[in-house]
């Protein structure tokens, strides 16, 4: 009993540990990073493209547009090829190929990112620049890196979303004359969809904060797009690039670029999982 | 309902032998299901029941293990011919499962899904066969004020004959019920019983069930399935007071299954 006592105690200690640790780094950058803000002016800080830390200009808006517009277009592409994957693998290929590709496509997630923005670098960025002209370093490139970074996410939970609508829903579909295609969009993926946009919304998280295979393809110019051609710098990318030289004020905007993020994320997260969970109430309703 | 050759069969199986995964689940079966027939199927646990129901409009295709010699004839034509058309032959041959397993949609999407499946744009033709169908299933009352209406707020028993409805609308030629009231309250049962014994003045029924006095309530002829063999087929009151076979006695009166 006494032993019980003391295990529990120790796995409360370290579970405490863990969390206080996120909460220190929470504190943490906001302390360092919301003066600056204050100081700049809200405005200034998020609507000003002018960021010029030597003459003391720190306006972020060109990289909030910049990560927004990799973001959006890789989850367009992450979500067509992500979604697409998760119904033929968990509605119409042959259990045994699932078995194999299923597998393939988690794969992905533990290939370092440096690889994908080295591929990309090599491949993708060259393609562009030949074929669709630009520097190549551009929205698209950093976006087809992203969506095939996001696929393992946006694929296995999707494919979990799928698995929890009630098999019966699938057999009352097709005894009706439903071809499978038909019970898949119509039954199924109406059936799942909030499970599927927690998929999405979480993929999107991953892509706001990805920031290595970015750094390599993005460009990492100052400005706002106008095309998917043109090269962007994204908040991750401008943490990651000046971090090793910025002090005092450039150093504090710096770590204001980080308390956007978080909130970006924090605010994708929190939509992600009231949705999950929502989903969850939608398939316990009878 | 007489058990005469002259009479035309709406469904002939010949010697249907089903496998999955290379195990037998039904051994070398040849029954025939008559046009208006009411044809109850008894018999214990795992004994190819519910597997038989599932080929005649072919749901056993789902599964990748299975695998099916002799023939299955609809009208003459073999349901597993590369040609026929899967969606028409769920339609013609109408399914209730155990489960009530209504979409979570409203009360009239679920009637008019398989009819707007089929190309039934029309309106009028589509509300025709949800009151039509709702009649039929003895829901109609109960239903008619809160068509649009998730159907999920229905009671069970209202849920399980609604699963009734949404196959009548699509005007069946056969009904296949796989114990349609084992998890229903005796007011529903007998209401699904009643709509049953009404139904086949237009078309022929499959009842699988494991409760033997709703066979005998219900049908107008028996089969006898064991271990995947059909033992004996015949007139519901010649197999319940005379069977031929001493292990259909024995399920019937309660000494095994």
């Amino acid at each position: 009993m006494k032993q019980d006592k003391l295990i529990a105690l120790a796995l409360l200690m370290v579970a405490f540990s863990a969390v206080s640790g996120l909460a220190l780094i929470t504190v943490f950058i906001f302390k360092e990073g919301l003066p600056i803000i204050v100081k700049t002016g809200p405005g200034n800080f998020f609507l000003s493209s002018d960021w010029d830390p030597s003459s003391g200009n720190f306006g972020i808006f060109s990289m909030i547009a910049g990560s927004l517009a990799v973001t959006l277009c890789a989850m367009v592409i992450g979500t067509v090829f992500g979604l697409g994957l998760a119904i033929v693998l968990g509605e119409f290929c042959p259990p045994g190929l699932a078995a194999i590709l299923k597998p393939v496509v988690e794969l992905l997630a533990g290939i370092p990112s440096v690889v994908y923005g080295f591929v990309g670098v090599v491949t993708i960025v060259p393609l562009i620049r030949t074929y669709l002209g630009g520097p190549g370093l551009s929205v698209l490139a950093s976006s087809i890196v992203l969506g095939i970074m996001v696929l393992p996410t946006v694929t296995s939970i999707s494919m979990d979303a799928l698995r929890a609508v009630p098999r019966t829903y699938w057999q009352g579909s097709i005894a009706l004359g439903a071809t499978k295609w038909q019970t898949t969009h119509m039954v199924m993926l109406k059936a799942a969809k909030s499970g599927i946009a927690a998929a999405i919304i979480l993929g999107m998280g991953r892509a706001v904060g990805e920031t290595m295979a970015v750094i390599m393809v993005a460009g990492n110019t100052l400005e706002v797009p106008h095309s998917i051609l043109d090269p962007v710098r994204t908040l991750t990318s401008n943490i990651a690039l000046e971090m090793g030289y910025a002090s005092g004020q450039h150093r504090e905007a710096l770590f204001a670029t980080g308390v956007t993020l978080f909130v970006i994320i924090m605010i994708l997260n929190t939509i992600a999982l009231a949705m999950a969970r929502r989903g969850a109430g939608e398939g316990r309703t009878r | 309902m007489t058990d005469s050759a002259e009479i035309r069969a709406k469904v002939r199986v010949r010697n249907l032998t089903v496998r999955f995964a290379g195990k037998e689940t039904l051994r070398n079966l040849s029954l025939d299901i008559y046009p208006n027939e009411r044809l109850a199927i008894i018999g214990p646990a795992s004994s190819g029941k519910t597997t038989f129901l599932r080929c005649l409009n072919r749901l056993n295709d789902l599964q990748h293990t299975f695998s099916h010699t002799g023939e299955i004839l609809l009208d003459g034509k073999d349901v597993y011919d590369p040609d026929v058309d899967l969606a028409r032959l769920r339609r013609r041959m109408g399914m209730v499962y155990a489960v009530p397993e209504p979409l979570p949609w409203t009360i009239y999407e679920n009637l008019v899904f398989g009819a707007r499946l089929a190309g039934i744009r029309d309106k009028d033709d589509l509300n025709e066969r949800v009151e039509r169908s709702l009649k039929s299933a003895y829901l109609w009352e109960e239903t008619k004020d809160r068509l649009h209406q998730p159907a999920h707020n229905l009671s069970g028993g209202q849920q399980q004959r609604l699963c009734l409805a949404r196959v009548l609308a699509l005007k069946p030629e056969v009904l296949l019920l796989d114990e349609p009231c084992s998890g229903l309250d005796p007011i529903s049962t007998a209401k699904i019983e009643d709509a049953l014994v009404e139904l086949t003045a237009s078309l022929s029924i499959v009842l699988v069930t494991n409760n033997t006095k709703q066979a005998s309530r219900v049908s107008d002829r028996t089969a006898f399935f064991l271990m995947g063999e059909l033992i004996e087929v015949g007139p519901t009151q010649q197999i319940f007071t005379t069977p031929a076979h001493e292990r259909t006695d024995a399920y019937i009166t309660g000494q095994f299954g």
